[in-house]
């Protein structure tokens, strides 16, 4: 028998694919470094084409010029506020839907989960919504951040999948033990779904800590701005607002290009930080999700 | 473990008609159950439901101090205004553009990297690939777009590299015959990592016994691909272009927001950022909810016809 998979076409092939691959990680990869090294370089050699590789004339003055922006370090404070609040709200509401939706006692479950399922098909759009959110007298106030996407119904899906997945007599186990639905649910379902309830943490802290549109239609006081609006104005609509300091004796050891870089850090970085951590994690909670669901 | 089946079984309540009695009962047992749906039901109400009954604004002239109830109707007028302004059509043929990029390039990047990831035979480099490819999806939308504007500035990287290579720069951020590519480009490097996840696991999910008994039959690596690894994978290729194809008016505005300019609206324009435009910041509520309308009747029209089409072509399906 010849094995095909030691033919030279096919030895080949993987050198091909592997070299293939590479160069979708560095596709991927190399943005955030150079983007990473130019926020750490000297302006004057950013503007002579000099970075590429590796930061020329380190320095970190362009992240201390972020941070003298006072509306940098106010919006990091509402994002995190923001951030840990809503994903409490979002873990706390998707398992009180996901729950009674994965027990095939309760009665009403046929109908709950239509009336879940009619919304991913279906929505009013953006304009109800926000006239929605004008007549409960939302606007400029954080909830209209933290309520409409209160329940993510792919998330509560995945979850609902998760619960279902323990086996029927550990749940007949806690009944019989006296513990009513409440009980199990704290003692069995959630301790039994650790890696989804971790993917979703990840998931639902990921979308509060990077949006931008909710606030950007919600509110209107600067003071409430999470850093992504602070990030959309100064990395996209070019607006500093100290723009007299810009390399002002400094020798344009800080130029837009290297300050609008060190923006892009300080607001990503948390996301660097947790990112390698939680990854293994995530990616098993979604194939349960993926392949049950 | 038969007779504990039984066991539970008999002890189930017997099926009797639903008298009062029976259903306090129920409702004694499952007070939990309900007391937890409660908040979740409220929300969808809230949230949900009440927004899809604002979309009777399309209809009507919106009053705010009659609130959308009170509003008086104005049938289609809405409608005919949209349909009648030529610029409307330059949105929705936009809008549908950049949909079929997406659909013609971004649609098969997650499903090759999934192949070639899954010919891998050393795993710590298939882990490396994937952990790498996975990271742009949780990056913000400000930061990708801030990253490819730029990227393509006229003093950025490209064009530092196409003058160093003795050509013009060029500014294509602001030239609309860029927008298409750039966008959809953009898309693949932010979600085709991402996107490979469920295409991997449907790859697992295939018998190794298949593939094993294709080698002893001698079948090669291309013809394992073609008669087992493809075949495999394809009721999660078809679900996967049937929502797709249910998103053929809704392309990610957010994104489209952030990199446009008056530039290139001739386009770029979409029909979220229009409705954006129109709603929000012109404040032209019934107008941009009637838009907001047609997209999801729209949606909604090709999500169903797709999925008649592929039950009545193949076996999978959405429902």
């Amino acid at each position: 028998m010849i094995d095909y998979d030691k033919t030279l076409s096919s030895r080949i092939f993987d050198k091909i694919n592997i070299i293939l691959l590479i160069l979708v990680v560095v596709a991927t990869l190399y943005p955030f470094y150079y983007i990473t090294i130019v926020s750490l370089s000297n302006g004057n050699a950013v503007l002579r084409g000099e970075v590429s590789f590796w930061p020329v004339g380190l320095t970190l003055d362009s992240y201390k010029l972020v941070f003298q922006n006072p509306a940098v370090p106010i919006s990091l404070r509402n994002s995190l506020v923001y951030t840990t609040l809503g994903t409490v709200i979002n873990l706390g509401m998707t398992t009180l839907c996901a729950y009674p939706l994965a027990r095939p006692r309760f009665s009403g479950r046929r109908l709950f989960t239509w009336v879940v399922t009619i919304t991913m098909f279906f929505s009013g759009g953006l304009i109800p919504l926000y006239l929605l959110i004008m007549q409960l007298g939302l606007i400029n106030n954080m909830w209209a951040l933290l309520l409409p996407g209160a329940i993510n119904v792919w998330n509560m899906f995945i979850l609902r999948t998760s619960f279902q997945q323990i086996p029927e007599e550990l749940y007949e186990a806690a009944l019989i033990d006296g513990a009513n639905d409440l009980q199990t649910l704290i003692r069995v379902a959630l301790p039994l779904s650790k890696a989804v309830l971790a993917t979703l943490l990840m998931f639902y802290a990921v979308a509060h800590w990077n949006d931008f549109f909710n606030a950007l239609i919600f509110l209107n006081d600067r003071a409430k701005y999470p850093i992504q609006l602070i990030m959309r104005n100064i990395v996209i609509l070019g607006r500093f607002e100290q723009t007299n300091e810009l390399g002002g004796g400094s020798d344009f050891a800080v130029i837009e290009q290297t300050l609008k870089y060190a923006t892009i850090m300080v607001s990503t970085i948390p996301i660097l930080l947790v990112y390698p951590f939680v990854q293994k994690y995530f990616v098993r909670g979604v194939m349960i999700g993926a392949i049950k669901g | 473990m038969t007779t504990i089946a039984a066991g539970a079984k008999s002890k189930a309540e017997p099926r009797s008609r639903l008298t009062l009695s029976r259903l306090v009962r129920i409702f004694q047992r499952d007070k939990y159950l309900y007391l937890m749906v409660l908040l979740p039901l409220a929300y969808f109400i809230v949230f949900h439901y009440i927004p899809l009954y604002g979309i009777t604004l399309a209809f009507k002239d919106f009053d705010i101090s009659q609130g959308i109830m009170g509003s008086p109707w104005v049938g289609f007028k809405y409608f005919e205004e949209f349909f009648s302004n030529p610029y409307s059509w330059l949105v929705i043929r936009n809008t549908v553009v950049l949909r079929l990029w997406q659909l013609a390039i971004g649609f098969p990047a997650p499903i090759i990297l999934a192949l070639l990831l899954n010919e891998l035979r050393t795993m710590r480099f298939k882990g490396i690939v994937q952990t790498s490819s996975y990271l742009p999806h949780f990056i913000s939308l400000v930061v990708v777009s801030g990253m490819v504007i730029s990227f393509l500035a006229s003093d950025g990287p490209i064009n530092n590299l196409i003058k160093s290579l003795g050509g013009q720069s060029v500014p294509f951020m602001q030239l609309p015959e860029y927008f298409a590519p750039i966008f959809t480009f953009s898309g693949i490097w932010q979600h085709a990592g991402w996107a490979s996840v469920i295409y991997l696991a449907a790859l697992t999910s295939i018998n190794p016994e298949l593939i094993e008994a294709a080698v002893i039959d001698g079948a090669g690596r291309w013809q394992r691909l073609l008669h087992i690894t493809l075949p495999g994978i394809a009721p999660t290729v078809t679900i996967m272009f049937l929502l797709r194809i249910g998103q053929l008016l809704t392309v990610d505005y957010q994104m489209i927001l952030l990199l446009y300019s008056p530039a290139i609206y001739e386009k770029a324009d979409v029909l979220g950022t229009y409705i954006y435009r129109r709603g929000i910041i012109g404040a032209d509520f019934s107008f941009a909810t009637a838009v907001g309308l047609f997209q999801a009747v729209v949606g909604l029209v090709f999500i169903v016809g797709a999925n008649w089409i592929a039950k009545r072509v193949g076996d999978t399906s959405l429902w």
